[in-house]
């Protein structure tokens, strides 16, 4: 259905003019993000549909965890826009930000080490007068090892475990977007594959999931769309199918010798 | 030391123990929030002594009955109280939110800090004269009771009382609350905490009000014990910033604790090794434990989790 991303001809015209899969729920339109003097990301485009899996892939540095922050609200593009639903949210600071549906499990879990498995959780829930049950039990369902660690310490738990709870926490919150920065980061190859199938799940039950990973090849096979990432720029988008069978993606990325 | 020494000792040194602790407790929570000494703490103690000073001089109370002495009482916490944390509400405003806004380094923030206390000292100065004024305690402070021969008086009580009353309170709202999981959460990780909704600044906020609040009845607690005067904050001030460094800085169970050892350590100095000692032992503790725990008694990391 999507295709290979066509550069913008004309920033001018319409934004609407390349035509997302699905209603876009998420959109970064022309997104220039700076850290001091130094462009980190320099006028990207980035589309999320109403239920989709989307991946970030890239190198470190190429922009990716900034993407997720500047969504969040923790960074303001210098230029460009995000959108939420057509809403534009840039600007607005974090904790209005979660408030808005967009939940985050933040690079390397930052679970808040001196707070129980469960203060954790109800953590994610600080948006709400109360923390909301059903949301509490779907977390448990889906992660039954936080369940039986409920009352441990988090800084405690395995990497595996805390990075359930750092996506249990963000579930917390309810999102309708999901920003997951690297689940996988230093997990055994069998807890990656016990966290991606979960991400699959949360997916299905409804939550649109923006996913930034450097383990592309399961991320792909996840994801319904996916970007790239190189030094700040989009260089190439499209289906998780197109970009998989893509020669210059399984050199780059699926860890494919230079064959020809 | 006789043993009666030692009776006659530990009284006043729990009391005095009791107060830096309360003290202790706003350093300690605000460098949880803030990574940040906050050194015109001694301060707010300060303005806490001098409200209820101008409030008391306003009445007219000649040996009042109980009844008045318990309102008059109320009246002095509530005055220091508001205060207290009044005063430091309007410090994090104007010495210290600048700055966050602007990212500043850290050592702008500690220099911010002593800033603010010297103003804030020589503020007072200028404002009620640079000599001691006595607070007139608005009971009579009788001997209440004996402890192995000790005498025990009404003040030493309230001071004790309202000290512990103050302490568990404050524990069950960092540990029981909804504001308190904020306020903790911003002290172990002040970004994810925005990513879980909160709102960092208010919590920041809330925390020098709660800090405030405690030092400024603190400062009314002291004043009754000694008196009021410009310079009152400088030394409970520093003997409390130790006190949350012993036992753990950013750690309020630590400060408490450290309190009540530095009080205990002060008062037992000068029947062991002379008056004279008295204001050096609190730091010569200080030095040991940092010698051999220098994160504190109850400390369990100085740099931030990952």
């Amino acid at each position: 259905m999507s295709t290979i991303e066509t550069p913008e001809v004309n920033g001018l015209t319409q934004p609407a003019a390349a035509k997302p899969p699905v209603t876009p729920l998420l959109e970064l339109h022309e997104m220039h993000v700076y850290y001091g003097a130094i462009q980190a990301l320099k006028g990207i485009n980035v589309t999320v549909g109403e239920g989709e899996i989307v991946t970030l892939l890239g190198a470190n540095g190429a922009g990716k965890t900034t993407t997720l922050r500047t969504i969040s609200g923790l960074l303001s593009p210098r230029s460009g826009e995000v959108r939420l639903n057509g809403e534009r949210i840039d600007g607005i600071p974090p904790h209005h930000v979660v408030a808005l549906g967009i939940g985050q499990s933040p690079e390397g879990r930052r679970v808040f080490p001196r707070m129980t498995v469960l203060e954790n959780l109800q953590m994610g829930a600080y948006r709400f007068k109360s923390v909301p049950k059903a949301e509490l039990e779907r977390v448990y369902e889906l992660f039954p090892r936080l369940h039986e660690r409920r009352s441990q310490q988090a800084g405690t738990l395995s990497g595996g475990e805390q990075q359930m709870l750092a996506i249990g926490r963000a579930l917390m919150g309810r999102p309708r977007v999901l920003l997951l920065d690297e689940p996988s980061m230093g997990l055994a190859p069998l807890i990656v594959a016990q966290i991606f199938s979960i991400i699959k799940e949360i997916n299905a039950q409804g939550t649109t999931v923006l996913l930034v990973e450097q383990n592309a090849a399961q991320a792909l096979k996840l994801s319904d769309r996916a970007y790239v990432l190189e030094t700040g720029s989009v260089m190439m988008s499209g289906t998780a199918g197109e970009l998989l069978a893509d020669p210059r993606v399984r050199e780059a990325y699926l860890g494919e010798g230079a064959g020809a | 030391m006789t043993v009666q020494e030692f009776w006659d000792y530990l009284i006043p040194g729990i009391a005095l123990g009791a107060l830096y602790a309360v003290i202790a407790i706003g350093y300690t929570m605000v460098y949880g929030v803030l990574q940040l000494i906050n050194f015109a703490h001694s301060e707010v103690f300060m303005v806490g002594g001098f409200a209820v000073l101008m409030v008391f001089t306003k009445i007219d109370f000649n040996d009042p009955s109980v009844g008045m002495s318990v309102l008059l009482v109320l009246l002095g916490f509530a005055t220091a109280g508001f205060a207290g944390a009044g005063t430091a509400f309007a410090l994090e405003k104007v010495a210290y939110r600048p700055l966050r806004k602007r990212n500043a380094p850290r050592l702008a923030f500690l220099i911010s800090a002593i800033g603010a206390s010297f103003l804030l000292s020589n503020l007072a100065g200028k404002l009620f004269g640079r000599n001691n004024h006595s607070l007139t305690i608005p009971f009579e402070n009788k001997k209440v009771f004996t402890v192995m021969n000790a005498q025990v008086t009404v003040l030493q009580v309230l001071i004790v009382c309202s000290a512990v009353i103050m302490m568990i309170g404050l524990d069950l709202l960092v540990n029981r609350t909804k504001m308190g999981a904020g306020i903790r959460a911003v002290a172990q990780d002040a970004e994810t905490a925005g990513l879980m909704g909160v709102d960092i600044d208010k919590v920041i906020s809330r925390t020098f009000i709660v800090g405030g609040l405690l030092g400024g009845i603190a400062g009314f607690l002291f004043a009754m014990n000694s008196s009021v005067g410009y310079t009152m904050g400088f030394f409970p001030g520093i003997t409390a910033f130790a006190a949350a460094v012993v036992g753990g800085i950013g750690n309020v169970r630590g400060a408490m604790l450290g309190g009540l050892l530095l009080g205990l350590v002060e008062s037992f100095s000068s029947p062991l090794f002379g008056e004279e000692w008295r204001y050096v032992s609190a730091f010569v503790v200080l030095i040991l434990v940092l010698m051999f725990r220098p994160t504190g008694i109850l400390g369990e990391r100085l740099g931030r989790t990952a």
